[in-house]
């Protein structure tokens, strides 16, 4: 066995048992942890394809932001688990439809799945031209062939990304705002009023 | 299976030269950060141990070591003590792939920076899960803040590196630092055109690494200490281990992107014949005594004014310059690779 399936191996046993556990954990922070040891993983196996750029992003994205996201709001969650799962019997027979369908589904992909003939006799995408990194490939075929699809993707998240701001945005009257600029142009003339007060009246 | 041990020896090898020497240089740069600070205040600073107190960061270490961990009665006890040493492990590993010199990376791969970059990012659930862990409000505050403040400047920082990667046409760091190399010297290098980049990267470092002025996740004075008031003794050690760890990476990266990282900042011959080496760690050395000194006279900041400073000053301002460089190396021909 090569050094690189038993990396493979390790990687993938890791990156599997880890996603059972995120599923399995009683607490909810430490399922996000192994959501986390899973992605990390599955970037190892990017890497082990060759796909460093992928790899990094994967971990860029998800682990690094995303994730931090998750758990930030688990955190911030007070979850009471005994109450959560008292209601949980009565979900199941709709959670076991929806997983027999899955099922279903990958049995029928899995063994009607033919690779082309041809696809095989191809050398590896990392290998596929010699001298160029996988980023510059990468990048070539994103911003020229499939450029459309690109800015057609950024637009759609740039409108998920209004929509969330347009959803929590609240106008609330009567709170104080500060405005910077206001208050570094603030000086002593603006904001002191000096007056001659005499003893015993007021101002 | 002879050649991969022997490889395998051979990185351990150097992994473990490159860990020692850059923990001792952490000690002196520990005592360097306590004798600047001093200075400024018109204080001796540490003085006492070993001649001129040269020995204070070892003798802090042993008292660390020495004192008894103390763990929390409500705290989560594996991820209490798991987070300290996940911040050290992530902070060590950028540096396997950072040159100190010509070919002196251990791991010299094609997309150097972006892992630095997605190491780096990894360090805050250190942070986070420290806080959570230790079950005290204070130290849950300070993770929140931290996880906030470290994912805003990330933003900052991944546009400034992508408007060096443009210049330099690669995300390899020799090969960012090799583009630098020009015949100019310091004159060539990427601080001077991208001048305005390079403040807000060496801001943003100090905001990343929960450094003063943005050392908010640890304001002493209201949250006692942030997300490692419950630390004690060795995991305390560890945490702030694991951030000078990662101002040096902080440093080395700004040496690499903007400082011409191993070159000569006089491209002729005295100075080309000082090793690599040497003129990379002067550098660092440079960058962090603008940290040492930004400790020293900056006041905190205020959290929103943080906020405000990484989310409507510096993301428009870098976002912009990507798209000025990139506009600018377009029409002038000068995009390195462009055919």
């Amino acid at each position: 066995m090569s050094v690189t399936a038993a990396f493979f191996y390790l990687f993938a046993g890791i990156t599997v048992a880890s996603a059972f556990l995120v599923i399995s954990a009683r607490s909810p922070v430490h399922s996000v942890l192994f959501l986390i040891l899973a992605f990390v993983n599955a970037a190892a196996l990017f890497i082990l394809l060759g796909a460093e750029f992928l790899a990094m992003i994967l971990i860029v994205v998800y682990v690094g932001a995303v994730a931090v996201l998750f758990l930030f709001v688990i955190m911030l969650l007070d979850i009471d688990f005994a109450q959560l799962r008292q209601g949980s019997l009565q979900y199941l027979p709709i959670g076991m439809v929806v997983g027999a369908i899955f099922l279903v589904e990958l049995i029928l992909v899995v063994t009607t799945y033919v690779v082309d003939p041809a696809l095989l006799n191809l050398p590896q995408a990392s290998q596929a031209v010699e001298g160029v990194t996988n980023t510059a490939q990468l990048g070539a075929v994103l911003y020229t062939k499939y450029v459309y699809f690109f800015q057609l993707s950024g637009l759609i998240l740039l409108v998920a990304m209004i929509g969330a701001i347009v959803l929590t945005l609240r106008e609330r009257p009567g709170v104080k705002r500060q405005d910077p600029a206001r208050q570094s142009a603030r000086t002593s003339e603006t904001s002191i009023e000096i007056r001659k007060v005499n003893s015993r009246e007021g101002v | 299976m002879a050649d991969i041990l022997l490889d395998l020896a051979i990185i351990a090898g150097k992994s473990l030269l490159l860990m020692v020497s850059l923990l001792v240089f952490i000690a002196y740069i520990l005592y360097a950060d306590r004798k600047v600070w001093a200075a400024v205040q018109l204080r001796r600073g540490p003085n006492v141990v070993g001649p001129w107190g040269l020995l204070q960061s070892f003798a802090d270490l042993l008292k660390f070591v020495l004192k008894e961990p103390v763990v929390p009665a409500g705290a989560n006890k594996g991820l209490f003590l798991l987070a300290p040493f996940v911040l050290v492990v992530l902070a060590l590993t950028t540096w396997a792939v950072i040159p100190v010199a010509e070919g002196w990376a251990i791991a010299d791969i094609n997309v150097g920076i972006l892992f630095v970059f997605a190491v780096s990012s990894l360090q805050v659930y250190g942070v986070i899960v420290g806080g959570w862990a230790s079950n005290s409000k204070y130290a849950f505050l300070g993770a929140l803040r931290s996880a906030a403040q470290m994912v805003s400047y990330e933003v900052s920082i991944g546009f400034v590196i992508i408007t060096v990667l443009l210049c330099a046409g690669s995300l390899n760091l020799t090969q960012i630092v090799l583009a630098q190399d020009n015949g100019w010297g310091i004159l060539g290098w990427y601080w001077l055109p991208l001048f305005p980049m390079f403040v807000i990267f060496l801001i943003s470092a100090l905001a990343e690494t929960n450094r003063p002025p943005f050392d908010l996740p640890e304001a002493e004075s209201e949250l006692v200490a942030g997300f490692m008031v419950e630390y004690s003794s060795t995991p305390y050690l560890l945490f702030m281990l694991g951030e000078y760890v990662a101002i040096m990476t902080m440093c080395a990266l700004m040496t690499i992107l903007f400082l011409g990282g191993w070159l000569s900042p006089i491209p002729f011959a005295p100075f080309t014949w000082v090793p690599g080496a040497v003129w990379f760690v002067l550098k660092m050395c440079l960058c962090f005594f603008f940290f040492a000194m930004a400790k020293a006279f900056v006041p905190r900041y205020r959290y929103d004014q943080l906020m405000r400073l990484g989310w409507k000053v510096f993301l428009p301002i870098s976002l912009a310059a990507v798209a000025v460089v990139a506009f600018v190396l377009q029409i002038t021909g000068w995009a390195p690779g462009a055919a």
